[in-house]
């Protein structure tokens, strides 16, 4: 019986140690971590798992992003240009950035992954400097600039 | 004009009309493809296209990368390239196809080689084409099969008595080449098999690029038929920690002059040969390359002391440049290189525009005298779309602080070269001894820091009062206080190339490794939203890709310019504008 909880407490801190040593290499551990165990497939996913559930990450926030663009239209209608820019980013990001990163990574040549990945901050970025300083979206993008860099420190590590 | 030309003419336009029109169909219609999930972006680019070359290698729309099996086919220049049927990033991705009889001008084909068998299902990657000693070409290349997993795969042409070679067939036989948990290749790192070359035991040997955790290798495959490989006990050569060996290369120079060999050359009588490795560094994202002997008899490459095959190796090109690869052009006798620079604009940039990816212009390369590196030099075929507009200075006095603008030529699309001269090097400042990093100091000094010799050269892509312009520029450093011996160091700065702010504006830089007594060469070529600059001859080259909101076609200017204490004199400049080429 001791043993069985040993064996088994074992696997739970290795378990978790995987997630952990990964993370580490990251800019950001703690966000890093909180994304990974999020997901059920995290305890057992190998490096490329991990990189595929953070794409998925930014595939959910990219989404998320879209639809506040999508109501600000009608709140705040004297953004729209600065609006229809980011729009275009966040669907670059789900159409291009996102599916190039998941084949590549799937398929094994992480530098394609790592340039969608790094993207999806570029467009961020891009999206946000449209407003010249009074961007609604700041909490947002500075969430995908940093989910994009933790990606791609994960990314590189299957370089 | 007479009614009988007028008609000729109405007859000729109707015909090329239709004959355009049967091609884009025939490539629409040719394939279908499983993967859907990506951007389709099936339309033609937007009519505004500020950034497309006039003589660069690019196909009409869509991601390219890796160019792959260069040849020459009784008499036909051959390029197959990557590339994404459906969309401006990578992907999805096929052999396309393009052929030329001067290396500049290209006619497209339908694509060569696309998924349609369980070896290649998911992809057909990158490879290379050897000639075998019956003249037929054959394809060796990476598929990747059902579970993901990267295998070798051979294609033969289907009709050798097509010149274009068109259609290619693939062996029943494939993939002769897998990972598998005998042989233990790790199966999403084994990729992009060389041209195969023979042995004296009349066995054929090929490398494939590979990874084992940290350390990088170039795996070694022998057969008697082409058919039959077997994998060798030890890698033609590794080095641990450099990671992933991507795109390797391995071929035979000539010690003295500049003619290229053929692959499984031994060389002539009395000619001494040295052999090349190159890789193509997924970490740092540059090509490599090592000058070293082959031992034929263990089947392994030896680097020449002072090389090591990691990131401390010289490089082909110091900017924007990867997945290279050459091929012996035996029309005439030279060994031609050729490399793939991506997009420094962002993704959504590219989807706009409709298309990513170039090829630099095909490089001679050869040993230098020294032996301790590679010249390269673009093939002079280039040079006969130089047109008659040449603007000429000569031995004019750039002083210190000055700027003189070349008129007369198309600055968006030229051909540019000058020589520079300096006297009193005596006065050159000295080079801090933990400058070691040429890029870095390129970066850290822009073109406002005055040194005594340079910044001097050229500014292209230039809007009128400069709010935009790329420089590519020398500085002489004396190498210590009291030395004779001079750095010359060779900038190419993007940081003020355009107003767009989301664009990669990296500054890159190399060490020229010329003596600034003699005159200093620069040329430039210049092409919209690339420039390739060749420092010293050839031997320190710059490939950069810029995107000018102002200076653009006509609005584009070109300047020498001399911001340095010491004037500098130009010997010499040409400029010509460049016609342009058809290049898909």
């Amino acid at each position: 019986m001791k043993l069985i909880v040993m064996v088994m407490t074992m696997m739970m801190i290795s378990e978790g140690s995987m997630i952990d040593q990964t993370c580490k290499q990251t800019p950001d551990f703690k966000l890093c971590v909180s994304l990974l165990n999020s997901d059920p497939r995290g305890s057992s996913a190998d490096t490329s798992g991990l990189a595929l559930i953070l794409i998925d990450k930014i595939k959910v926030l990219a989404t998320k992003t879209l639809t506040e663009i999508n109501g600000l239209y009608k709140k705040r209608p004297e953004l729209k240009q600065a609006l229809d820019q980011c729009s275009r980013r966040y669907k670059t990001i789900l159409n291009a950035d996102v599916p190039e990163a998941i084949e590549a990574i799937s398929k094994g040549v992480p530098k394609f992954g790592e340039d969608g990945v790094m993207d999806a901050g570029v467009e961020a970025s891009a999206c946000e400097e449209g407003f010249q300083g009074k961007s609604p979206l700041t909490s947002l993008t500075k969430s995908m600039q940093n989910i994009s860099s933790v990606t791609r420190a994960v990314v590189r590590m299957l370089l | 004009m007479t009614r009988e030309v007028c008609s000729n003419i109405g007859l000729w336009l109707l015909f090329t009309l239709l004959i355009g029109n049967y091609v884009v169909d025939l490539e629409a219609s040719h394939h279908v493809y499983k993967r859907l999930s990506q951007s389709t972006n099936t339309e033609s680019p937007s009519v505004n296209q500020p950034y497309r070359t006039g003589f660069h290698f690019q196909p009409p729309k869509n991601w390219m990368n890796d160019p792959n099996g260069p040849m020459i086919y009784k008499g036909i220049y051959h390029l197959f390239y990557q590339w994404n049927p459906k969309g401006a990033v990578w992907g999805n991705i096929v052999w396309a196809h393009s052929t030329s009889t001067d290396l500049v001008n290209w006619e497209p084909h339908p694509p060569a080689i696309f998924p349609s068998a369980p070896f290649d299902i998911n992809g057909c990657w990158s490879g290379s084409v050897t000639i075998l000693p019956n003249g037929k070409p054959v394809i060796l290349y990476t598929g990747i099969d059902p579970k993901n997993q990267q295998v070798q795969n051979i294609a033969e042409p289907k009709n050798l008595s097509d010149p274009y070679l068109r259609e290619w067939t693939k062996s029943t036989l494939n993939p002769l080449m897998a990972p598998d948990a005998i042989n233990g290749i790790n199966a999403s790192s084994f990729r992009d098999p060389t041209t195969a070359w023979l042995g004296q035991d009349k066995k054929w040997r090929v490398i494939i690029g590979s990874k084992i955790h940290r350390r990088g290798l170039a795996i070694t495959y022998t057969s008697k038929d082409f058919l039959k490989w077997e994998k060798s006990p030890e890698p033609l050569h590794y080095d641990d920690g450099s990671g992933m060996w991507e795109c390797p290369d391995f071929f035979p120079v000539t010690r003295f002059g500049s003619k290229g060999v053929e692959t499984s050359s031994f060389g002539e009588p009395n000619e001494i040969l040295k052999h090349v490795f190159k890789i193509s560094l997924d970490d740092t994202k540059h090509d490599y390359y090592t000058i070293g002997t082959y031992d034929r008899m263990k089947d392994k490459f030896v680097p020449d002391s002072g090389f090591k095959m990691d990131a401390t190796a010289p490089r082909y090109d110091y900017g924007k440049y990867y997945a290279s690869k050459t091929f012996y052009d035996s029309a005439k006798n030279r060994r031609i290189l050729w490399g793939w620079t991506n997009e420094s604009s962002s993704v959504e940039d590219d989807v706009e525009k409709g298309w990513s990816g170039i090829q630099t212009i095909p490089r001679k390369i050869w040993l230098d005298r020294s032996g301790k590196q590679l010249i390269q030099w673009p093939v002079r075929e280039v040079e006969r779309l130089r047109t008659k507009e040449v603007k000429n200075l000569r031995n004019k006095v750039l002083k210190s602080g000055s700027r003189l603008e070349v008129y007369g030529v198309t600055a968006s699309q030229a051909d540019v070269e000058v020589l520079f001269k300096v006297r009193d090097l005596e006065k050159a400042d000295v080079i801090d001894p933990s400058w070691t990093d040429p890029q870095l100091i390129c970066s850290q000094m822009n073109v406002s820091a005055k040194s005594s010799f340079g910044p001097f050269g050229l500014m292209v892509l230039a809007s009128k009062n400069l709010e935009e312009y790329t420089s590519v520029y020398f500085r002489i450093f004396k190498a210590r206080q009291n030395s004779s011996k001079f750095v010359v160091l060779m900038c190419s700065d993007q940081s003020r190339s355009s107003l767009e702010e989301d664009n990669d504006k990296t500054t890159y830089g190399a060490f020229v490794d010329i003596n600034p007594y003699k005159p200093i060469p620069l040329r430039a070529l210049i092409d919209h939203s690339v420039v390739e600059s060749f420092g010293g001859n050839g031997r320190a080259c710059i490939t950069s890709r810029v995107y000018p909101k102002l200076a653009i076609g006509k609005s584009s200017h070109l300047f020498a310019f001399n911001y340095g204490s010491q004037n500098v004199d130009v010997l010499n400049l040409n400029a010509w504008s460049m016609n342009s080429a058809q290049i898909s």
